[in-house]
């Protein structure tokens, strides 16, 4: 039958040829081989002096953003809570209040953001979903904790600090936000 | 005796001693890197730089372990094995001329330990010794593994020792003596190998069947025989067995540098006088032992290990009618020179 792949091998067991008996070439072409890799660069890296970088999409910790003026981009409106297909979000709504205008960007805040880490999939939809640009997966990783209760992450881990702003301009260049 | 000379044997015998504890020591750390490396790994490189000092955190490693003796195990010959196994691969070393005399302090030293006029029968009579703390070994354990380590150890060194013996005695009737010595000095302008290539080979293969190299390593395989021979040792005991095959495979390589590449000749070696010469030979043996131990490991991770009817039939039904055929034709080669005919 004609085979479609046309990789077909035929295998026979006749016997070896002189040649292939006298083991000789067959041993000097495989150590060759060895030869050759022994040459070759090593593609190792040497872990704790030196990290491998992550991919520009690689999904890791999220943060909720502020804008430049330092307030929180955050509205409270429950769109990733409603794309995240794991339920690993919740949150309440609080309304602004005079004086608070420095803090929150909009007139309507969340009071509190959770992000149930165990339940998190990292799947990125809760950052698709959301119209403010709040929030954003990161490079960094979430570490691992003895007690479930460290794994629920509220706005303290969340939030970035004014001072020290989380770099996510590689999650706005994989090609899915071509905003901003 | 005069006192000089005691004192000046005594002294390179411990010289001799060390270095061969030395370079067993880092060829156990370089074959570990050219292992790594042929299989694309770095191989270790965390203690110290460039993981140097790896040989010895693992012989500290093998120190601190417990010294295990099993409880059904003899125990006399259990500890006697790994001694004779160690004992048997350094003293191998003591009949190899390892340069051109010295001249220190008014008194002409000879590189070796001992000049005896049949050196080529000592090495052979000592290798076929150093079966025996792998057999001792293998039968004190009582283990079923270690028995079988030990049986093959046994019959592939009668097997490949007759092929290997074959071909050291057309190197003999080429240079018409038994000591190293003077087979090293007559090939100082040609050396044998380019007489006797086939010998050589022949050597050479049967020398990996007799360091229990692979892919001769049926004794102590370890995917069959859970480490063969060794399979009920721990401790420094173990590193013993190790150590004795790096150090059998370092004074191997040298009595392969003798027979066949010119000991410590070098090319160019007219040149040079003296001191400087000794010196220079030295290194050009070094580097010639180097090299030996370089192949040996390099086959080992190239070429998978033969089964042992494979084994058995390369030894007796190849090896050695070869080598008689070689032995044969060497010696009609010299009678026709001599005019016999």
């Amino acid at each position: 039958m004609e085979s479609l792949t046309n990789r077909k091998k035929v295998v026979s067991d006749k016997p070896m040829t002189l040649w292939e008996k006298a083991y000789l070439p067959a041993i000097m072409s495989g150590m060759l081989t060895t030869l050759r890799h022994m040459l070759r660069k090593r593609k190792t890296i040497k872990y704790p002096e030196e990290i491998r970088e992550f991919a520009p999409i690689y999904r890791g910790q999220h943060v909720l953003k502020r804008d430049e003026q330092g307030r929180e981009n955050c509205t409270a409106c429950g769109l990733c809570a409603v794309a995240c297909p794991a339920e690993a979000i919740t949150m309440t709504a609080e309304e602004r209040k005079k004086g608070e205008e420095h803090l929150y960007r909009e007139e309507k805040y969340a009071a509190t953001y959770d992000i149930n880490m165990l339940r998190c999939i990292f799947c990125g939809l809760c950052e698709e979903a959301c119209p403010k640009e709040a929030i954003f997966l990161t490079d960094r990783l979430v570490p691992t904790y003895f007690e479930r209760d460290n794994f629920i992450y509220g706005k303290d881990k969340l939030v970035e600090s004014v001072d020290e702003r989380i770099d996510i301009t590689k999650r706005q260049h994989t090609g899915k936000r071509n905003t901003i | 005796m005069d006192t000089a000379l005691l004192i000046e044997k005594s002294i390179l015998v411990v010289l001799l001693f060390l270095v061969s504890l030395g370079a067993a020591a880092y060829m156990t750390y370089f074959e570990r890197k050219l292992a790594a490396w042929i299989q694309d790994r770095v191989g270790p490189d965390r203690a110290g730089p460039f993981g140097i000092l790896q040989p010895i955190a693992d012989g500290v490693k093998m120190f601190l372990k417990e010294d295990f003796i099993p409880a059904k195990a003899d125990k006399w010959l259990f500890i006697i094995g790994p001694g004779l196994a160690m004992f048997t691969a350094l003293i191998t070393s003591a009949v190899v001329p390892w340069g051109p005399k010295l001249h220190l302090f008014g008194r002409d030293i000879a590189l070796q330990v001992a000049d005896i006029n049949i050196g080529i029968l000592y090495v052979f009579g000592v290798l076929s010794v150093g079966v025996y703390g792998i057999m001792i070994g293998g039968w004190a354990s009582n283990n079923k593994y270690s028995l079988y380590g030990a049986i093959r150890a046994s019959s592939q060194m009668i097997s490949y020792e007759l092929a290997m013996g074959v071909s050291a005695i057309t190197i003999v009737l080429l240079s018409g003596s038994l000591s190293l010595n003077d087979i090293v000095a007559q090939q100082s302008s040609v050396w044998n190998v380019v007489y006797q290539p086939l010998a050589f080979l022949i050597f050479f293969v049967c020398a990996l069947a007799e360091l229990n190299r692979a892919p001769f390593d049926l004794p102590e395989c370890e995917s069959e025989l859970v480490g063969g021979y060794h399979t009920e040792y721990s401790s420094m005991k173990l590193g013993l067995y190790l150590f004795s095959e790096y150090t059998s495979m370092f004074v191997s390589s040298a009595i392969m540098a003798i027979l066949f590449f010119g000991g410590y000749n070098f090319p160019g070696m007219s040149y040079f006088s003296g001191n400087t010469l000794a010196i220079l030979s030295i290194g050009a043996f070094a580097v010639k032992i180097f090299l030996f131990i370089f192949v040996i490991m390099w086959i080992r991770w190239t070429i998978p290990r033969f089964r042992f009817d494979q084994l058995m039939h390369l030894g007796w039904k190849t090896l050695l009618p070869l080598s008689l055929i070689n032995l044969l034709i060497t010696g009609l080669v010299i009678a026709f020179k001599n005019g016999w005919f």
